[in-house]
C-alpha cells in the first residue's frame, strides 16, 4: 500500500532546545502507526507541528502526496487532521451530539434542527460502534466515553489522520480495550491513526508500525512491527539497555511509621485501616475508580474526613488540613501533576520551596541565599533538567515536574510518611528508573511509602507489600513474597463473573 | 522592527512605553516638568497608589476587590467623626484602622471561608458600606473640628508632602513583601494555582483572609490622607476608586487570572494613569472627555499585555 503520511526533514527549534531536528519517515494508508520516545524526544512537538498548532521551522508533511501548508489547527482540520489530546476538547454542559455538531450546527436561520442534530450523531456513533446516549451530557460520561465522543467527532469530520496522545492515560484496562476496539475499525476504514504512548503492550497490540523519537532525532523507524522486540525499542528509546527498570531491592522494616485506622470521607463511605512500617514501601493497586486516590487524600487531610484517625509513629495527626500534616510528617505528590501539583507560571525553585520556605524565613523574610541554596541541591540530587531554578515549571517535562514535586518534600524538615500517586503517569522510561531510586533511597532512610498506581507491573516491581483496593474497600494485602499478577488482578476486579468474556491475561 | 517589537514586549516594555511617554510630555506640555506640577501630579495619585499595592496581592491571588472605594470614604468618615468625638487623632485613625480592616476581614471571611465569588461579595460590601458612610453622616459632609488633622495631609518632610512620603514607603514595603517574604511568594502561588498551593500546604484560606484585611486597613490609610486633604469627611468620596485602582493594576501588568504581578509595574500603572489626567487638565481637556481617554488607556494596555504574553508563549 502507499505512504499516505510523509514527515520529510521536519525540525523544530526553540531557544536553548532543538525540539526536532531531521525527523523524516512515512506511514501506509490504513496503518496504526506507534510513536514512542522519553518524554522530551519530542513526540509532542512533531505532534504539534502535525497538528498545525505550530509550524515546522524546515521540512514538510505530505497527505497522500500533496505537501500541507497549513499553518493552523483549522488548517490542518480541513487537511483531515485531527489531534485528540490528553486534556478532552469538549464542552461538559453540551450534550454529546451538540457537542459532535459544534461550529456547525445543522438547521435553518440559526434555528437547530433537533431531529438532524440527534439522528445524525445516533446513526454515526452506532456506525463505528460506540455505546453512547447522544442526549446525554457530556459533563455525565466517564473519561472512557467522553473519549470515545472526541474520536467520534473526528469521524464526523472526515479526518483522514487521527492522532492520539496517550489516550489511555487515565482509562481503566476495560475502557482501554474499548478504545483498541474503536480503533481497530477506524484502521478498517482506511484512517492513518498517530498512536502516541509509552506503553509497550499497547504498541505491540495495536500498532503496524513504529517510529522511536529520541533527543528530537529519529531513533528508530519500523515499518514492521513484528520484526521488533521490546527490549529492543526500550534501548532505542534511552540509547541503552535497560536490563531491569525497576531495580528493587530487599530492606529491613523497622516499627510501624503510618498507622490509618478507619478513615472514610464523603467519597469513601466503607472506613478503611493500615499501618505502613519504617522503610516500608507499600503499594496501592486497583482499577480507576477503586478509591486509592480518595483513600490517600483523606489520609493526607485534603478532603473533609468523616471519621478515623490517622497517626505518625503513635501521635496523632489532625485532620483535614495539609499544613498540619506536612508539620506531622506526611507529604503527598498528587495524581493530576497539572492541577494539584506544580503551579503554573511560577518558577522551579519557587515550586520547590512553596513549603519549606517558612524554615528559612524568620518574620516571613525569605532568605535569598539559602533559598537558592536548597533549589541548586535538589535540582542537582534529584538531576533535574533544566537550565536554571529561575524556568517557568510548565517548561520541564513530566519527569522533571515530578521530581520538582519530590523536592518540595524532600526540602521539608521531618518527613516521615511520603504519599506518592502515579509516580510515573506520563514518564519515560528513564525518568521513572530514577524516580524508583529516590524512593528506595528515602525507605532506606526509614521514611514509610506509599505508592499509588495503576500500572500492575509498576506496583510489583517496586512495593514491598501490596494492598488492593476494590470499589472503596481494601481486597487484598500480600506481602512481596506473595506477589501473583493473577491473585492481585482477580482481587480488583469488582464483580469476576461479569467479567468472564475479558480474560485475566487481557487486563493490563 | 524585531528589536523595537522586543523592547516594547519585553518584561521591561511598559517602563520603556512610560520613559518615552514621559519625555515626550514633558517637552510638548508647558509646565509639566515644574516642580509644583509634579508634587500636584503625586499628589493626585496618592489614594490610588495606596490601595494599588494591596490591589496587587488581591488580583495576584486571583480575587477581586470592588469595595476599596467605599471604604476610604467610610473609614475617612469614621476618622473623622471619631477625632471629632474622642479630640483624639490618634483614636480617630485607630477607629479607622479597625473599621477599614473588619469590612476587609469580612470579605476575606465570606470569600475565602463560605467560598462566594469575589466580584459578587465585593459588589454586595461596595454597597453596604457606602450606605454606612451615608448613615452616619446623614449623607452630608463632616467637617474637622482639630487642626492637628490637617497637617496629615499638608505637612511637609524636606519639601514633599507627608501624603507622598507615605505613598513611597508603602511601594517599598510591598514591593518586599512581594517579593522576599512568604507572604508576598504564597499569594504569587495561590494565584498560580490554587489547588496545587493548598496541598503543597499553604493554608489559602487563611492567606485570602489576610490580603482582603490588608486591603480593608490600606484603604483606611487612604481614606484618612484623603478626609485630611479635603479637611472633612465626605459620604461621597472616593466613588468609582475600585475601577482606576483595578486599572491602574493592569496597566502595570497584574494579570486578572492571577499569579502575576510586580511592584514596578504597579507603580508605573498608576503614573501612567496620573500622568494622562494631569496632562488633561494642563491642556484644558473637558472631564468628559478624560473618561474616554482612561479607556481607551487602560484598553490598550490590556492589548499590549496578551501581545506581550502571546509572544512569551512563542518564546517558551
Amino acid at each position: 500500500m502507499q505512504d499516505f503520511l510523509e514527515f520529510r526533514s521536519i525540525s523544530k527549534g526553540y531557544p536553548g532546545v532543538q525540539a526536532l531536528s531531521d525527523v523524516s519517515f512515512d506511514v501506509r494508508k490504513g496503518a496504526v502507526h506507534g510513536l514512542m520516545g522519553e518524554n522530551g524526544a519530542g513526540k509532542s512537538t512533531l505532534i504539534r507541528v502535525l497538528s498545525g498548532d505550530q509550524s515546522a521551522d524546515e521540512g514538510e508533511i505530505r497527505i497522500n502526496g500533496e505537501v500541507q501548508h497549513y499553518r493552523s489547527v483549522r488548517d490542518a482540520f480541513h487537511a483531515g487532521v485531527i489531534v485528540i489530546h490528553q486534556e478532552l476538547q469538549l464542552v461538559p454542559e453540551l450534550t454529546v451530539a451538540e457537542n459532535l455538531w459544534l461550529g456547525h450546527f445543522p438547521g435553518k436561520g440559526g434555528v437547530i434542527d433537533r431531529r438532524k442534530l440527534s439522528g445524525v450523531v445516533s446513526e454515526k456513533l452506532a456506525e463505528i460502534g460506540i455505546d453512547v446516549d447522544p442526549t446525554a451530557k457530556v459533563a455525565s460520561l466517564s473519561i472512557g466515553e467522553r473519549q470515545m465522543v472526541e474520536i467520534a467527532k473526528a469521524v464526523m469530520l472526515d479526518a483522514r489522520v487521527i492522532a492520539l496522545d496517550e489516550p489511555t492515560s487515565s482509562l481503566s484496562s476495560r475502557e482501554s480495550e474499548i478504545l483498541f476496539a474503536l480503533i481497530d475499525r477506524l484502521r478498517a476504514n482506511g484512517t492513518v491513526i498517530l498512536y502516541v504512548s509509552h506503553r509497550l503492550d499497547e504498541i505491540f497490540r495495536l500498532c503496524d508500525s513504529l517510529t522511536v523519537l529520541r533527543d528530537g532525532k529519529l531513533a528508530a523507524h519500523h515499518p514492521e512491527i513484528s520484526k521488533v522486540t521490546r527490549d529492543q525499542i526500550i534501548s532505542e528509546m534511552v540509547g541503552r539497555e535497560i536490563a531491569n527498570i525497576w531495580g528493587w531491592r530487599g530492606r529491613s522494616f523497622g516499627a510501624e511509621r503510618l498507622r490509618v485506622e478507619n478513615i472514610a470521607g464523603p467519597k469513601l463511605k466503607v472506613p478503611l485501616s493500615f499501618s505502613v512500617r519504617r522503610g516500608e514501601i507499600v503499594g496501592f493497586f486497583g482499577l480507576i475508580g477503586a478509591g486509592r486516590s480518595e483513600m490517600a487524600r483523606l489520609v493526607y487531610g485534603a478532603d473533609t474526613r468523616s471519621q478515623g484517625s490517622v497517626s505518625v509513629d503513635g501521635a496523632t495527626v489532625p485532620a483535614d488540613s495539609p499544613p498540619k500534616s506536612i508539620r506531622a510528617g506526611i507529604v503527598l505528590c498528587p495524581e493530576d501533576r497539572k492541577f494539584d501539583g506544580i503551579v503554573q507560571g511560577r518558577s522551579i525553585e519557587e515550586n520547590m520551596t512553596i513549603s519549606s520556605r517558612r524554615h528559612f524565613s524568620p518574620l516571613g523574610i525569605i532568605n535569598p541565599k539559602k533559598e537558592s541554596e536548597l533549589a541548586d541541591k535538589f535540582i542537582a540530587k534529584l538531576r533535574v533538567r533544566t537550565p536554571s531554578r529561575h524556568q517557568d515549571i510548565v517548561n520541564l517535562s513530566g519527569g522533571n515536574q515530578q521530581k520538582v514535586i519530590l523536592g518540595r518534600w524532600l526540602s521539608e524538615e521531618g518527613v516521615k510518611v511520603l504519599i506518592i500517586d502515579e509516580p510515573t503517569r506520563g514518564i519515560d522510561v528513564g525518568a521513572k528508573s530514577e524516580i524508583y531510586e529516590i524512593l528506595y533511597g528515602l525507605a532506606e532512610q526509614g521514611m514509610a511509602i506509599v505508592v499509588i498506581s495503576s500500572e500492575l507491573p509498576e506496583v510489583m516491581g517496586i512495593a514491598d507489600r501490596i494492598i488492593v483496593m476494590c470499589e472503596g474497600r481494601l481486597a487484598a494485602d500480600l506481602p512481596r513474597a506473595e506477589f501473583d499478577e493473577r491473585l492481585i488482578l482477580a482481587a480488583a476486579l469488582p464483580d469476576i463473573k461479569n467479567s468472564e468474556d475479558l480474560p485475566l491475561s487481557q487486563v493490563q | 522592527m524585531t528589536s523595537l517589537k522586543r523592547i516594547l514586549l519585553g518584561e521591561q516594555g511598559l517602563v520603556v512605553i512610560f520613559a518615552v511617554a514621559f519625555v515626550i510630555v514633558s517637552l510638548t506640555v508647558p509646565n509639566f516638568l515644574s516642580e509644583r506640577n509634579m508634587l500636584g501630579l503625586l499628589q493626585s495619585v496618592v489614594t490610588i497608589g495606596i490601595i494599588a499595592c494591596t490591589m496587587m496581592f488581591c488580583l495576584a491571588s486571583r480575587d477581586f476587590d470592588l469595595s476599596v472605594g467605599s471604604t476610604v470614604a467610610f473609614s475617612g468618615m469614621v476618622a473623622v467623626m471619631a477625632s471629632n468625638a474622642s479630640g483624639s487623632i490618634l483614636l480617630g485613625l485607630l477607629a479607622a484602622a479597625l473599621c477599614g480592616g473588619v469590612v476587609g476581614t469580612i470579605n476575606g471571611v465570606v470569600i475565602a471561608r463560605f467560598r462566594i465569588n469575589a466580584l459578587i461579595t465585593t459588589l454586595a460590601t461596595m454597597q453596604i458600606v457606602r450606605g454606612f458612610a451615608l448613615i452616619a453622616s446623614d449623607g452630608r459632609a463632616v467637617g474637622i473640628n482639630d487642626p492637628g488633622f490637617y497637617q496629615l495631609a499638608l505637612s511637609r518632610f524636606l519639601g514633599i508632602p507627608t501624603p507622598i512620603w507615605v505613598m513611597g514607603l508603602f511601594f517599598i514595603v510591598f514591593g518586599f513583601v512581594l517579593n522576599r517574604t512568604v507572604f508576598g511568594k504564597n499569594t504569587l502561588a495561590i494565584g498560580g494555582n490554587p489547588e496545587a498551593s493548598r496541598l503543597a500546604g499553604v493554608d489559602v484560606a487563611r492567606m485570602r483572609i489576610w490580603i482582603f484585611a490588608l486591603q480593608g486597613i490600606v484603604c483606611a490609610v487612604a481614606g484618612v490622607l484623603l478626609a485630611s486633604r479635603i479637611t472633612s469627611g465626605q459620604p461621597n468620596a472616593a466613588t468609582g476608586l475600585e475601577l482606576s485602582v483595578i486599572s491602574a493594576c493592569v496597566l502595570g501588568g497584574v494579570s486578572l487570572a492571577g499569579g502575576r504581578a510586580a511592584m514596578t509595574g504597579v507603580i508605573v500603572g498608576v503614573l501612567i494613569m496620573g500622568i494622562a489626567e494631569n496632562v488633561m487638565n494642563l491642556l484644558n481637556i473637558q472631564a468628559f472627555y478624560q473618561y474616554v481617554v482612561r479607556g481607551l488607556i487602560l484598553l490598550l494596555a490590556v492589548l499590549l499585555d496578551n501581545l506581550r504574553s502571546v509572544a512569551g508563549r512563542q518564546r517558551a
